[in-house]
């Protein structure tokens, strides 16, 4: 069968027996499961499923993917997938990041990397089209991001530029910091300093690998496709409609702070406490003076949301981040009761640097200061620390403590989810309901208590990655940012944000352009996204080996959400249990899953993954024994 | 249309290579990073440096070609190629300040910015996008050409010092 839109080969390299082999791909897996987030649940599946609940995320028998899809390189911007058994949910996440890894990927001829066991020494991968060495990482262990990005570039220029060619393109790369070296669950795949895959925890993945950095190269143009001419059209049309996006190409996500708690109530404050400010100091006017790029972007991405601050002055001096993007105001400012630009930059600049989510670093620190203000930790717990709401210097410092796994740091780089545990365990009170997760994924910064914003109170509870915002069921299931619309993007693996209203059915015109196939939008909702989607929620009610999830208990919103906004224009607006019931029920039965969310006889047999039955049995199982 | 020549602001490149897509696209039929003849370096985050041939009034590529693969374009001024007679043994790009032409990733023949005959692509799309980062201009105002036949390297160093500071 002939490959359109794929090179039709993967990298496969043991880290532990210091083996590399390129395997071929299957054509009908590929028809099934397209790529990125869907070829990963795929590869796991296959790989793990039998043992899912034995494997340690953080072992050497997990695996960690780095995949691109069919669109890569062809639709505008360019995004790499990152997966493996998650480290916060014991589940699978498709997490996805800006990395032009993705277009060398396919430019040196794969469409992605799997990779198996670990090493002893720090390592990292270069993949030079078909030389692929792992190569000692010993000076670059230890680094922080900027460090990494410097040396790792000059030592690969020199690498690509030497031969007979003139003055070629520098490999892309992806690198962890000190957080994933030290296997902090909030720890992120890096790239460029700024762009990060955070959702998941597989910087701690690869840590835990012993893999500081994958570099690639590739010189060759992106795979055949089935129909070169009207692809070529569509890239036009796709480059006219983008260049309308005119707020999010002229601020990015920074004017999320501005929006989502003046005008929707739904952005974290001081831990979830509340969801409304009113200070202004918090527009993308008073971060824009900071930039010193304001259109910023990746390969063939004409939207360019990505804005570059640098602060040079001030007890912030030399904090490099990008807008920062709404989340990273919300949880590295207004969740920690910071208001200040210039300490939002800092502290965002340092989660770059220390390879932490700036989402999973936020949420935990809010959670942290809450304890703290109501007397549950104190400065002794804290090793010495006061994390007073506001209080820049102190949040800086827990920080590098968790990166470091210093004292306290080292409960904390559990994540929320696990550290509240802990906490209860050692406090002796429980500490979980301050925990704003879900799934062992602190929730992104938009809220659902006003019905505003994130409009339905099974966003977080049902999504098969947790709390990721990015991957939000809402009904009906094939809505626009609902989960089962963003696993084609995760998939195929595009920008959310280069899907513009109206034009959802672009990229499947792109798919259809390029690889041929006649998978449209309700197709994907009823056949491919359901499949992966299934898959994806067996393998999280699988979990272990430390926590589990029952759907009973755990199909649950954070308990602050159940508690009632106090202020704001929507005073008062909680969740309300008799409407969730009905959409947690609705949503069930439009996937096909049965009164647990767990996939139904026909369901299975309608998608063609009745290999999932024995799982489903252990899970069902385990729900009756407890 | 008269000689023509690109000119360029580093500072208002946004990296996106949307000029390596459209060149592509034009001179290959395919997104093919490596075969562009324009390419955007980027060393450091937020230093864009769009690259291409400058068109030196003194021609010092055609001159070291020892096989007369290269000439000028009379309509446009841009250097040409003759891919029969190219063996891609590399003298040009030594002989080029600016490091411009390279191989071809499969023909092993030198590319080297043709001008798209006298309207480019990459310009077309830099503008379309807004970013002015490319701008077409008659080729008689090329009298500091040499002001970009430098290496990307030369330019980032300027760059980050704008930027950054100069720490690096």
């Amino acid at each position: 069968m002939e490959f359109y839109g794929y090179n039709g080969k993967i990298i496969e390299v043991d880290l532990s027996r210091e083996k590399v082999r390129v395997k071929e791909l299957d054509y009908e897996v590929l028809n099934k499961y397209i790529g990125g987030r869907g070829l990963a649940a795929y590869i796991l599946w296959n790989e793990l499923g039998d043992k899912w609940e034995e494997v340690d995320p953080l072992g050497s028998e997990n695996l960690l993917l780095m995949l691109t899809g069919p669109l890569t390189g062809y639709y505008p911007g360019v995004k790499l997938c990152i997966s493996g058994k998650s480290p916060q949910s014991n589940g699978m996440v498709g997490s996805v990041l800006s990395s032009e890894v993705a277009i060398e990927l396919k430019a040196a001829g794969y469409d992605g990397i799997v990779i198996k066991g670990s090493s002893k020494d720090p390592v990292y991968l270069m993949v030079k089209e078909d030389i692929i060495e792992i190569r000692e990482a010993k000076h670059l262990w230890g680094l922080r991001g900027r460090e990494v990005f410097l040396k790792l570039k000059e030592e690969l220029r020199r690498d690509s530029t030497r031969g007979p060619w003139g003055l070629r393109g520098d490999p892309a790369f992806i690198y962890i910091g000190p957080a994933g070296e030290r296997k902090v669950r909030m720890a992120t795949v890096m790239a460029k300093l700024v762009h990060a895959a955070g959702y998941g925890g597989y910087g701690a993945v690869m840590g835990a690998k012993k893999l500081k950095a994958v570099a690639v190269k590739g010189y060759g143009p992106m795979p055949k496709v089935k129909y070169p001419g009207w692809l070529r059209y569509l890239i036009r049309e796709a480059w006219n409609v983008l260049l309308k996006q005119h707020s999010i190409r002229h601020w990015g996500t920074t004017t999320g702070s501005y929006l989502t708690a003046r005008r929707s109530s739904s952005e974290p404050v001081r831990n979830w406490q509340e969801e409304w400010h009113e200070e202004r100091s918090y527009s993308p006017r008073s971060f824009e003076v900071y930039w010193i790029k304001r259109y910023w972007g990746d390969y063939g991405c004409p939207t360019t949301c990505m804005k570059i601050s640098y602060l040079r002055t001030s007890e912030f001096k030399d904090s490099l981040t990008d807008g920062p993007d709404y989340e990273l105001q919300a949880y590295l400012g207004t969740n920690l009761g910071i208001f200040d630009p210039k300490a939002n930059i800092y502290l965002s600049s340092l989660a770059d640097d220390l390879g932490l989510c700036g989402i999973q670093i936020g949420n935990l620190l809010g959670f942290v200061a809450e304890l703290y203000e109501k007397g549950l930790l104190s400065k002794e717990d804290l090793d010495g620390l006061e994390p007073k709401w506001g209080d820049v210097e102190a949040f800086a410092k827990l920080m590098v403590k968790i990166a470091e796994r210093d004292g306290i740091g080292d409960i904390l780089a559990e994540g929320v989810a696990r550290a509240c545990l802990e906490l209860s365990n050692l406090k002796g009170i429980e500490l979980c309901k301050y925990a704003v997760h879900v799934k062992g994924i602190g929730v992104g910064a938009h809220g659902i208590r006003s019905r505003k914003d994130y409009t339905q109170f099974i966003s977080y509870a049902l999504s098969t990655q947790g709390g990721d915002h990015t991957s939000a069921p809402l009904l009906p299931p094939l809505k626009r940012w609902g989960e089962l619309w963003n696993a084609f993007n995760d998939s195929a693996v595009i920008c959310s944000f280069n899907v513009p209203e109206g034009a959802e059915d672009l990229p499947f015109e792109f798919l259809k352009a390029i690889t041929g196939w006649e998978i449209d939008l309700p197709l994907w909702g009823k056949i491919h996204g359901r499949r992966i989607l299934t898959i994806q929620r067996v393998m999280l009610l699988l979990g272990g080996p430390d926590l589990y999830w029952d759907p009973r208990l755990h199909d649950r919103n954070p308990p602050k959400f159940y508690e009632p906004l106090p202020t704001g224009p929507f005073k008062g607006s909680k969740v309300v249990e008799d409407e969730f019931k009905r959409q947690v029920k609705e949503y069930y039965s439009a996937l096909g899953w049965d009164e647990h969310g767990l996939p139904t006889n026909e369901t299975l047999e309608e998608l063609d993954i009745k290999f999932l039955e024995g799982a489903i049995k252990r899970i069902k199982a385990r729900l009756k024994s407890s | 249309m008269g000689d023509i020549w690109i000119l360029r602001d580093p500072h208002k490149c946004s990296g996106c290579k949307l000029c390596e897509v459209a060149c592509s696209l034009t001179h290959e039929g395919a997104i093919w990073p490596e075969a562009s003849r324009i390419k955007v370096f980027e060393p450091f985050p937020g230093i864009d440096i769009p690259h291409l041939c400058s068109q030196c009034p003194t021609y010092p590529c055609i001159k070291s070609c020892k096989v007369n693969a290269l000439k000028v374009d009379p309509k446009t001024g841009a250097v040409l190629v003759d891919e029969d007679k190219c063996t891609g043994c590399g003298d040009c790009f030594k002989a080029c300040p600016g490091g411009v032409p390279r191989l071809h990733p499969s023909k092993r023949k030198v590319i080297i910015c043709d001008l798209c005959g006298g309207d480019p692509e990459c310009v077309k799309v830099c503008n379309l996008a807004g970013y002015g980062a490319l701008r077409t201009i008659p080729a008689k105002d090329r009298d500091l050409y040499e002001v970009y036949a430098v290496k990307p390297s030369e330019l980032a160093k300027g760059l980050y010092e704008a930027y950054y500071g100069g720490r690096n």
